[in-house]
């Protein structure tokens, strides 16, 4: 069974770096790879499996990140707050909600890892360019959790600008908070807000390797 | 002697009485603090009673840590993993009875008659329904409770809400709330009450022993607990009006090019109290439920 898994998924990844030097993932396949990819690892990497924090946010940051859109999804979570930001508030604010999702998304990983995905069929037409791809995470006991992700297209492939827990969108959610923040103390409130949350979540050695990048 | 006795037996009630009386005062001044305090901090349309809420979400998570979550803890410890999940399916068997009541109520027979061929199949196959056999054979399990079809009839959410121990809810969630109590087959179970008292807390530490692990990644997101907590079930809520489905809000769409305006009219705000009892009705998109074709909808503009 396991043999076969690796099997399988060495074929999938080379046929899909082949097929990406040829042309850009189809959105669903892209979530697809991706989970299965971080699951394996999640599963097999000795170190992530004795509970090594940054391993985890290592792997999330080189594996899952690349195929995010961070500004679009600060952006969303600020909602009509984002425009009155200066660019440099708007660098702050990405790099700072970045990290607090990577961290937020590695913890998920390591507590769901058992679990298995049901990938929901998926269609597209040729000229979409906003869409969104339905997974379930099976859990051993307890109701399955639908966990959805909608990408748009841009030049370098399809990236993830939302995902939806339960129809919970981990972006949107934070728009109240955020608000609140702002209300209380501008932008540069939020900032200082995020960046405390950060550090007293951060792995404990390493603290900033992610919000530094 | 005896008089003596008396005298101070009455004089202890005359103190319990004052001390009754204090009490009674303090809590109706911390009462009112609440009230005002709630005035004072709310600025969410949503939540107009913020003030109480924090205190009883406060209350509530002081409850959990001390007794709910150690308990479902050590129910998670001992019980085997088959034994937990018969447990889950046992109760979901029986909570499935009214998911297809309620589903027949939204105007969804389909899935109603799916439902009652799920409770059918898993209470005599599935063995009193400790097995669902029913989901893999093709028979979704569906959440439906009386909170969402008074939403899918077109009930505003109403104000946010609170409850000691049972946790937020929406004054329409309440309102549903009562009446799945109403009719509850293990409330109801006529059996010697000891044993539905203790099935009602099984269902309980069971569904709580399930929460255990999201319960991490809830620390590691919130910036603030109560309000993530908040603005999550609003949204799952919402969703699970529309099945999984709700239309995108009106500003989501908009904002990579962000136009000047198009953020700036998303759901109209009343104000607060008449959201306790009617809510913001113009948050359900009447047509969206009409069409009710989730595979469909799933996918806007696919074709």
């Amino acid at each position: 069974m396991f043999k076969r898994c690796v099997q399988f998924l060495l074929i999938a990844f080379t046929a899909s770096a082949f097929a990406q030097a040829t042309a850009v993932k189809a959105p669903d396949v892209l979530v697809k790879d991706v989970t299965e990819e971080v699951l394996t690892t999640l599963r097999t990497d000795p170190a992530i499996k004795a509970g090594d924090a940054n391993k985890t946010a290592e792997l999330v940051e080189t594996r899952v990140l690349p195929h995010f859109n961070f500004t679009r999804m600060t952006a969303l979570a600020l909602g009509k707050e984002w425009r009155a930001t200066t660019p440099e508030q708007k660098k702050q604010l990405t790099d700072e909600f970045r990290t607090l999702l990577v961290r937020t998304y590695s913890n998920a990983l390591t507590s769901y890892k058992s679990q298995t995905i049901d990938y929901k069929p998926f269609k597209m037409g040729a000229a979409d360019t906003d869409v969104t791809v339905r997974t379930q995470i099976n859990q051993p006991n307890g109701r399955p959790i639908p966990l959805d992700y909608a990408l748009e297209k841009q030049d370098n492939g399809w990236k993830v600008y939302d995902v939806m827990v339960a129809g919970v969108s981990l972006v949107t959610n934070y728009r109240e908070t955020f608000a609140a923040e702002i209300r209380a103390g501008g932008v540069d409130g939020l900032v200082k807000a995020l960046r405390a949350k950060n550090s007293s979540t951060a792995p404990t050695p390493a603290p900033s390797a992610a919000a530094a990048k | 002697m005896n008089s003596v006795r008396s005298r101070k037996a009455r004089q202890m009630t005359k103190t319990n009485k004052q001390s009754n009386m204090n009490l009674r005062a303090v809590l109706a001044a911390t009462a009112a603090a609440t009230v005002l305090a709630g005035c004072a901090t709310s600025g969410n349309p949503k939540d107009p009673i913020e003030g109480y809420n924090r205190a009883m979400f406060s209350f509530n998570e002081t409850v959990d840590k001390a007794v709910i979550k150690p308990v479902a803890q050590g129910y998670n410890y001992v019980t085997p993993q088959p034994v937990q999940t018969g447990v889950s399916n046992f109760f979901g068997n029986l909570a499935d009875i009214w998911t297809s009541v309620n589903n027949l109520l939204q105007g969804k027979p389909g899935d109603a008659l799916s439902d009652a061929g799920r409770v059918l199949i898993n209470s005599t196959v599935g063995i009193l329904g400790l097995f669902d056999v029913a989901t893999p054979m093709g028979l979704e399990k569906h959440e439906e409770d009386f909170g969402q079809t008074l939403g899918r009839w077109g009930v505003g959410d109403g104000a946010y809400v609170v409850l000691p121990i049972l946790g937020p809810r929406t004054v329409r969630d309440t309102v549903g709330l009562a009446a799945d109590i109403y009719t509850d087959p293990v409330r109801d179970a006529d059996a010697h009450r000891g044993y539905r008292n203790t099935a009602i807390a099984l269902r309980a530490i069971d569904t709580r022993a399930d929460l255990l692990k999201a319960e991490d990644a809830l620390e590691a997101a919130a910036l603030d607990k109560y309000a993530y907590v908040r603005d999550a079930y609003l949204q799952h809520r919402r969703s699970a009006i529309y099945d999984g489905n709700p239309p995108r809000q009106a500003d989501d769409a908009a904002l990579p090019s962000l136009p000047a305006d198009s953020l700036t009219s998303n759901e109209p705000v009343e104000s607060t109290w008449n959201l306790l009892l009617v809510g913001q009705s113009d948050m359900l998109d009447v047509k969206a439920l009409e069409t009710p074709e989730p595979a469909e909808a799933a996918a806007p503009a696919a074709e």
